[in-house]
């Protein structure tokens, strides 16, 4: 695959088709965005909505990152959401009730999810039991612990503690909320926003003069300078949004560390190799002297605590603890992950496509609540959705 | 009418790139029990796949008649109604169900979907005082030993109507006791007019059970006779109509100088994993050098491929005793990753479902067994940086580059190594096995069939990579069932007969027959 004796086209034409799974999950969310805009009359695509939509969905996308994890494994985890409210109203508790301070509540809640997720890897990995079985038994006993711990009661939180789910970075030196006579935008948020796309830049610099030192192939300079220039516009795009409305929040910084942090797990470090390979072949990957079930094991610790963070940004978001918290949340996290592209067989399956799956879904709920459909409907539309990209995902292996 | 309940006249079955079958003819008298000898890969399981239906009419050539008329079977049911029932090797019962259901699973007897269990249940109980099981036909097959579960199929083919009983390797899994059973079992039906067609690999058993024998050898059916006609049929008559065929140069034989014993196994003894008492391995000894080829010789089932699996970090079987010692120093391998660290590797037979992650790409593959800390002095080979990962994080350019370095010394075929393995021919997928366990830096590298289902092109390949590999002083063990290959290319032979080592032979006194003499359980 000599790259310099290709023409342009060639080279554009199999990097979509080797990517057309990334690159068709997107084109659906622009298209269900666009979609949205014309039964909503307009109301989708403004700053005001698109940063609700993703303060809304990002606790989901925290949960899909882990669930990539555990279903690229071959496994699947249905304790998630209940395991997040529960990790949620254990905060709360510990906050109202014992008077902790932030820090230690935060730690607390992270703890109690890491346990959780270390008791599940136990049954899973060297039990023997199914991933299946062993988290609808902690479903029940998560669900059973929420209204255990709150005693059926909501259980508000500080405002210290809520700044995971609701806080936005300061202005720096603009006074004020932007749209505020003389403040045209978030200045902390754009100085942000600019840093990410130079970073970016220079990342991608010098990753090439890398390959270029190991004497790799490298694409042909106006075609990188192509791509960087796209992706920056849409890196601008999502900041533009945040920037020219309320500003960061805090919960979107942890969505981009996170799914730095994640992305980084899958594609860079030996654990993450280890995972694929052990969903893709587990006795293959067994006799090449892999520990299957420390790994197997260490994956549902991720998850548990992973289901711990997403219930701080949710609880926080809410300023409350709820009986109901936590309920359906893993249905969407799985939900994203296969609709971005996660396998349910395990095997395969990126950070990105579960975070894109996580806004498709939210999306849906967005532009449905937006057009004040009925509850119901939300259901109906998501589940079919969810049948019809399983559906593409298999066609379009199958094509290939 | 003949007296042939059935004959096959010059069938011939290709598949892609081989001739399995070439003109064979098997022609067997009604009420005998038929001896059908050969080979691994003689084409004794395919010939009796044409004949139940298995392979259908069109996908062979040559007639078949059963009771003198001419049949044209599409599917094995066309060949069950004729009376034809074959027990394959692997048993075909559901573990999970009873007897009863088992018996007639798929031919349940039923009115309008609705089965007649008492029916059903006083018929099983006939048929299996048939074959003298004396059990409750509720009994939930999974809590029968292997013996009885082999009884129960004799009895479920009896329950169709059964007049030709063909038995592919019946006694493989079984002890002595419950093969002798077998095999009273058997005569006892013979009485009763049934004949049977008894494929072995225990001429033993041959000898003293069968009335007639056929010898195919390579695709082709070179012998039948009465046993007791010309003089009689012997041991060493079938061994050496089966082997017959000369030697060729198709491996690349080289002097080795073998040197210092690298591993020595001592005593090893290990028990099925599921058949409570059924020893696998039964005290096997012996000693690997370095800079020499090893050869295991021995039939399918003999426990080679599970000797060195239980060597590979316990990867099968339990209770396993016995004692490795590698370099001088005992040691003890808890798990694969144990084994690699020691430099002992262990390269599958099965190659897509337990070498390879076909969904990954080829570096990956590569470099699976390798993301680890490296054994000392492990990274010495010229030219090329094995240190893919350093502190749980993969440098993705020298994986590239290691792989690269692989790609090229294996000669694997392929446009980059990011290609899908699942993309690449048989051949170039045993060259990325090879690859990933070379680069774990083996000092002993075990071959399980090697050269399974690749062309003869890439098997010249791996035997001349064979001896690169020794001549730079790695101890390699060849285990496969192709007996010309292991005696064409080993130093020495290791021969195993149902878990038990039964000879060893330097290649210069190695021959087919002496081979196939300690393979079929000779002392």
């Amino acid at each position: 695959m000599e790259l310099r004796n290709r023409s342009l086209t060639e080279i554009i034409v199999s990097g979509f088709k080797t990517n057309i799974n990334q690159y068709a999950m997107f084109i659906a969310l622009i298209g269900i965005w666009i979609i949205f805009q014309i039964l909503t009359g307009g109301n989708f695509i403004t700053p005001r909505n698109l940063s609700n939509l993703l303060g809304q969905n990002i606790y989901i996308a925290i949960l899909a990152m882990g669930m990539v994890l555990v279903m690229v494994a071959g496994h699947i985890d249905l304790s998630v959401g209940f395991l997040g409210g529960a990790s949620g109203a254990l905060a709360a508790v510990l906050a109202h009730s014992f008077g902790f301070p932030v820090w230690a509540i935060i730690l607390c809640a992270l703890f109690f999810g890491f346990l959780i997720g270390c008791w599940q890897g136990f049954w899973i990995a060297y039990a023997g039991v199914p991933a299946f079985i062993v988290s609808l038994g902690t479903y029940m006993v998560m669900k059973g612990l929420i209204v255990f711990i709150l005693q059926s009661q909501t259980v508000y939180t500080p405002d210290a503690f809520n700044i995971f789910g609701q806080g936005f970075l300061p202005q720096l030196w603009l006074k004020g909320d932007v749209g505020s006579p003389g403040v045209p935008f978030h200045d902390l948020s754009m100085i942000i926003g600019i840093a990410a796309i130079v970073l970016f830049w220079i990342f991608e610099f010098s990753s090439r003069a890398n390959r270029v030192r190991y004497g790799f192939e490298v694409l042909p300079i106006t075609l990188q300078l192509g791509k960087l220039i796209l992706i920056s516009v849409l890196i601008g795009l999502i900041f533009a949004i945040q920037t020219f409305y309320v500003g960061i929040s805090y919960a979107f910084l942890l969505l981009i560390f996170f799914g730095l942090l994640f992305t980084f797990i899958t594609t860079k470090t030996v654990f993450g190799r280890h995972v694929f390979a052990l969903g893709g072949n587990k006795e293959a990957a067994r006799l090449s002297g892999i520990n299957i079930k420390f790994r197997t094991m260490t994956i549902f610790m991720i998850m548990g605590t992973m289901a711990a963070v997403s219930g701080i940004i949710f609880t926080g978001r809410l300023a409350s603890a709820t009986p109901a918290g936590g309920t359906l949340w893993e249905l969407d996290a799985i939900a994203a992950c296969v609709i971005g592209g996660t396998s349910t067989m395990g095997g395969e399956g990126t950070i990105i496509g579960a975070i894109i799956g996580a806004f498709v879904i939210g999306s849906i709920n967005n532009g449905l609540f937006l057009m004040n459909a009925p509850f119901e409907v939300q259901y109906i539309v998501k589940g079919l959705v969810l049948v019809l990209a399983v559906w593409f995902d298999i066609t379009s292996k199958k094509r290939r | 009418m003949s007296e042939h309940i059935f004959e096959m006249e010059n069938i011939s079955k290709e598949f892609p790139g081989v001739k399995a079958l070439d003109g064979v003819t098997f022609r067997v008298k009604k009420g005998e029990i038929h001896a059908l000898v050969g080979e691994n890969g003689a084409g004794k399981s395919t010939l009796m796949k044409v004949l139940s239906g298995v392979y259908p009419y069109g996908s062979y050539t040559g007639h078949i008649r059963v009771r003198g008329e001419e049949v044209q079977f599409k599917h094995i049911k066309d060949s069950e109604a004729t009376g034809i029932v074959v027990i394959y090797q692997e048993l075909a019962l559901v573990r999970q169900l009873n007897i009863c259901e088992n018996m007639f699973l798929g031919n349940e007897v039923q009115t309008a979907g609705i089965i007649n269990w008492h029916e059903a249940f006083n018929r099983t109980k006939t048929f299996l005082k048939e074959v003298g099981l004396d059990v409750n036909p509720e009994t939930k097959v999974i809590n029968l030993g292997i013996g009885q579960q082999q009884l129960v199929e004799i009895a479920k083919a009896l329950s169709k109507n059964a007049e030709i009983l063909i038995l592919d390797e019946p006694t493989a899994a079984l002890n002595e006791e419950d093969s002798r059973n077998l095999l009273n079992i058997l005569r006892g039906l013979k009485a009763k007019g049934v004949t049977c067609i008894y494929i072995s690999h225990k001429l033993e058993e041959v000898m003293s059970i069968a009335d007639s024998v056929t010898v195919l050898r390579d695709g082709h059916s070179i012998h039948s006779q009465d046993i007791h006609a010309d003089g009689g049929m012997t041991e060493d008559k079938m061994i050496n109509l089966m082997v017959g065929r000369k030697l060729t140069s198709r491996f690349p034989r080289k002097d080795h100088q073998a040197g210092a014993v690298v591993m020595e196994v001592k005593n090893w003894t290990v028990f099925h994993p599921e058949l409570q008492g059924k020893k696998i391995i039964d005290n096997i000894s012996f000693k690997i050098r370095r800079g020499e080829i090893l050869g295991i010789a021995g039939l399918m089932g003999a426990g080679r491929t599970e000797l060195f699996l239980s060597l590979f970090g316990r990867s099968y079987g339990v209770d396993i005793t016995g004692e490795i010692v590698m370099n001088g120093d005992k040691v003890e391998f808890h798990s694969p990753g144990d084994a690699i660290n020691a430099g002992f590797t262990y390269l599958s037979e099965d190659r897509k479902g337990k070498g390879l992650v076909l969904g990954m790409d080829i570096q990956s593959n590569i470099t699976m067994a390798s993301l680890r800390k490296l054994r000392k002095g492990a990274n010495q080979e010229k030219g090329v940086d094995k240190e893919v990962s350093r502190g749980g994080v993969i440098n993705s350019l020298k994986e590239v580059r290691v792989a690269n370095h692989y790609v090229k010394q294996l000669a694997i075929k392929t446009p980059s190594v990011e290609q899908k393995v699942q993309n690449l021919s048989g051949g170039n997928q045993q060259k990325v096995v090879i690859g990933k366990w070379l680069m774990a830096d083996p000092q002993v590298l075990i071959l399980d069939e090697p050269t399974r289902g690749i062309d003869v092109g890439a098997k010249f390949e791996i035997y001349n990579l064979m001896n690169e590999l020794v001549d730079r002083g790695v101890a390699i063990v060849m285990i496969s069932s192709e007996l010309p290959e292991v005696l064409g290319m080993s130093d020495r032979v290791l021969v195993i007969h149902q878990g038990r080592l039964t000879g060893e032979l330097p290649w210069q006194e190695a021959t087919q027959e002496k081979a196939m003499y300690y393979a079929t359980g000779g002392h």
